[in-house]
C-alpha cells in the first residue's frame, strides 16, 4: 500500500467517524431532549421501564445490542420490513444503519445528563414562569433549557465522544466497508490484525488524545455539573 | 370582586372553600400550617389542575368545572409572589422584570416600568443577578415582576416567611406602600398575626381546608369563636385618625368611632389615618374611670365573654360600635360581675401604632 493510499484510508475513516458522531449527536439531542424532559417530570408508571430501557446500553455487551439490531433491521425484522416498504432497502452494512445503531447505543450518554439537569430545576421556577404568562413551550425554551445548559454541554460532549469511541456495535451492524462503515475504531482493529502497528499507533494515539481533550474540556468548562439556582 | 367556590382533594387533605372577596385591598389568608392556605392560593393561580369548582374575577370565569372551563395559569391575569421569590437565576433583575411584561401580548393595561421600579425601590438593582440580592431585595423584585404583568389579582405566599427579622422589617414598609397604592386585590397568605394586623383589610381564616371565618379585619379579629382568640397575643385592630398631636409629651390623640386614645408617637399630622393594634391582655375592666398611670379609659358595653384556661376569660366589648377584646382572670370577672350587656370602662394600657 502506498503512503498516499494509507493516508486516504485513514482520513476516510476519520471523516466517517466524525460524520457518524456528529449526525448521531444531533439526532440524539433532538430525540433525547423531549425524552429526558418527560423522564424528569413525569409521574407516570412508565417512567421506570422507559428509564431502564434507555440505560440498557450502559450494561449490555455491544454484541447483544448489535445482534438484536441486526435481526430487527434485517429483511425479516420489523424495522427491515418497514424500511423496505418505504423503498429504502435494508439498513445493515450501510451508513444510515450505523447511525440508527449509534443513536440507540449512545442514548443514555445524552438522555441521562439532560434528565439530571431538568430534574434539578425547581418546580417553583416553572410555575413562576406560568404565572408570568409563559405557556408550556415558552417555559421550556426560555426557562428550562437555559437553566439546563450545563446538562446540554455534558450531553453533547459525551454523546459525541461515546459515538466516536464505539466499536462492537459498529462492527456488527456496519461491517467493515471502507468509506461507508469503516470508522476509526474498526480501522485500528484492522491495523492490529494486519500487524501494522505504526499505523495503529498513529490512530490509537490520536483517539487517546482526542478523548482526553474532550473530557478535559468538559471538566474545565463545566466544573459544577448542573448549576443549581 | 372575587368569587371562589373551590375544592381539591389530595390523599389526607381536602380543601373546600366558598368565598366572596372584595375587589380591592389586602385579603389575608391565615390559619395554622396545613390549613390549606398555600393550596388555596395555588388553586386560584390555576397551578392545581385537579381542583374543582368555580372561580370568577369581576365576573370573568377563570374556572368553572361544571361548564368545562379551566383557564391555564399563563392565561390568567394574575401575579404571584412565591415564598422564596422564585427569580430566574439565569436572568438579570432587568430581564426578570421584562419576562412577564414582554409576554402580555398587548393585552391592554400594560403598566409603566418606571413607577413600579420606583414603588419598590429597585432601580439600583437592575443589572444584578438574583443571587447577588438579599432576601428582601429578591422579594421586592419578585413583587415588581408580578406587578409588571398588569395583573387583575396579586397573590403572595408568605413573602416574609423566608426572611430573618431584620429583612422582614426592611420589606414591611414596601408592603405598606403597596397597600396604599395598589388598585387591585391582593391575596396574602400568612401565618403571622402581626403581619396580618399591619397589612390586611379583610381576613379569611382557614382550618383543615375549610373556611372558619371571612370578613373585614375589624369584624373577624374580635370574634370569640375562632382559634385566633385563643392566641396569647389576641388583639383587635382599629382604624383611627389623628385628632391632635401634643409635642410636649410626644402624644397623639387617635379618634375612632367609639372614643379617643392617647398614644406616644413620632409627630403626626392631624387628620392622618393610622392603624392601631390593641392586645386583649393590655385591656382591663373597671366600673368607673380611675386615676391611674393608665391614660386610656373608654366607655364600653360587654357583648359576650368566653372562659379560657387556665382561670381566665376573654370578653368582647363594644365601644360605640368598635369592638375591643379584654382578657382578665375569672376571679376578677366574678368580682366585677361581668355579664353581657353590662356597661363598663375598658382601661387600655398599651396601644401599638402599626406603621
Amino acid at each position: 500500500m502506498s503512503p498516499s493510499g494509507v493516508e486516504s484510508i485513514e482520513f476516510g475513516a476519520i471523516r466517517l467517524t466524525l460524520e457518524l458522531a456528529g449526525l448521531t449527536t444531533v439526532l440524539l439531542l433532538l430525540l433525547g431532549t423531549p425524552l429526558a424532559w418527560w423522564l424528569a417530570r413525569t409521574r407516570s408508571a412508565l417512567k421506570g421501564p422507559v428509564g431502564a430501557v434507555v440505560a440498557l446500553p450502559l450494561v449490555l455487551p455491544p454484541s447483544v445490542l448489535g445482534f438484536y439490531l441486526l435481526v430487527a433491521m434485517g429483511p425479516h425484522g420489523p424495522l427491515g420490513k418497514l424500511t423496505q416498504a418505504l423503498g429504502l432497502g435494508t439498513l445493515p452494512f450501510t451508513f444510515p444503519g450505523l447511525v440508527v445503531a449509534s443513536v440507540l447505543y449512545s442514548m443514555p450518554f445524552v438522555v441521562q445528563p439532560l434528565q439530571n439537569a431538568f430534574s434539578a430545576i425547581p418546580e417553583r421556577l416553572l410555575e413562576a414562569s406560568a404565572t408570568l404568562r409563559a405557556g408550556p413551550l415558552d417555559t421550556f425554551f426560555n426557562v428550562a433549557v437555559p437553566l439546563a445548559r450545563p446538562g446540554f454541554l455534558t450531553a453533547t460532549v459525551l454523546g459525541f465522544a461515546h459515538t466516536v469511541g464505539e466499536f462492537g456495535v459498529v462492527l456488527m451492524i456496519g461491517g467493515n466497508i471502507p468509506d461507508k462503515t469503516r470508522v476509526v475504531s474498526v480501522q485500528i482493529y484492522d491495523h492490529v490484525e494486519a500487524l501494522e502497528y505504526a499505523q495503529a499507533h498513529w490512530l490509537a494515539g490520536g483517539m487517546l488524545l482526542f478523548s482526553f481533550l474532550v473530557l478535559l474540556a468538559l471538566y474545565t468548562l463545566n466544573p459544577g455539573g448542573v448549576r443549581r439556582p | 370582586m372575587i368569587e371562589a367556590r373551590l375544592a381539591l382533594r389530595h390523599p389526607g387533605f381536602a380543601l373546600d372553600v366558598d368565598l366572596v372577596l372584595p375587589g380591592r385591598g389586602i385579603t389575608a389568608v391565615c390559619g395554622a400550617s396545613g390549613a390549606g392556605k398555600t393550596t388555596l392560593l395555588r388553586v386560584v393561580a390555576g397551578l392545581e389542575k385537579r381542583a374543582d369548582g368555580v372561580l370568577r374575577i369581576d365576573g370573568e370565569a377563570w374556572q368553572d368545572s361544571a361548564a368545562g372551563v379551566f383557564v391555564p395559569p399563563h392565561r390568567r391575569a394574575l401575579g404571584m409572589v412565591f415564598q422564596d421569590a422564585a427569580l430566574f437565576p439565569h436572568l438579570s433583575v432587568r430581564d426578570n422584570l421584562a419576562f412577564g411584561q414582554r409576554r402580555m401580548r398587548g393585552a391592554g393595561r400594560a403598566p409603566e416600568t418606571a413607577p413600579v421600579i420606583e414603588l419598590l425601590g429597585i432601580g439600583h438593582l437592575l443589572e444584578r443577578r438574583p443571587e447577588k440580592l438579599s432576601g428582601g431585595e429578591q422579594q421586592r423584585v419578585a413583587i415588581a415582576r408580578a406587578l409588571l404583568t398588569g395583573p387583575r389579582l396579586l397573590l403572595m405566599d408568605e413573602p416574609l416567611a423566608a426572611l430573618d427579622e431584620r429583612r422582614k422589617a426592611e420589606l414591611l414598609p414596601w408592603l405598606d406602600r403597596l397597600h396604599d397604592e395598589l388598585e387591585i386585590p391582593l391575596l396574602y397568605v400568612s401565618h403571622s398575626l402581626p403581619e396580618v394586623a399591619r397589612l390586611a383589610d379583610h381576613l379569611v381564616v382557614l382550618d383543615g381546608g375549610r373556611t372558619l371565618a371571612t370578613g373585614p379585619l375589624g369584624e373577624v379579629l374580635p370574634r370569640l369563636d375562632l382559634p385566633l382568640s385563643r392566641d396569647e397575643d389576641a388583639f383587635v385592630v382599629i382604624d383611627a385618625s389623628v385628632g391632635e398631636y401634643d409635642g410636649a409629651y410626644a402624644l397623639a390623640r387617635l379618634d375612632f368611632a367609639g372614643g379617643a386614645l392617647w398614644a406616644t408617637s413620632a409627630p403626626r399630622a392631624p387628620g392622618s389615618r393610622v392603624r392601631v393594634r390593641i392586645q386583649a391582655r393590655d385591656v382591663s375592666l373597671a366600673h368607673a374611670p380611675q386615676q391611674s398611670s393608665i391614660m386610656n379609659s373608654v366607655a364600653t358595653r360587654i357583648v359576650d365573654f368566653k372562659p379560657q384556661e387556665p382561670g381566665r376569660i376573654l370578653a368582647r366589648l363594644d365601644a360605640g360600635g368598635t369592638p375591643l377584646l379584654a382578657r382578665l382572670t375569672r376571679k376578677s370577672a366574678e368580682l366585677l360581675g361581668v355579664a353581657p350587656g353590662m356597661a363598663i370602662y375598658a382601661q387600655i394600657k398599651s396601644v401599638a401604632l402599626l406603621d
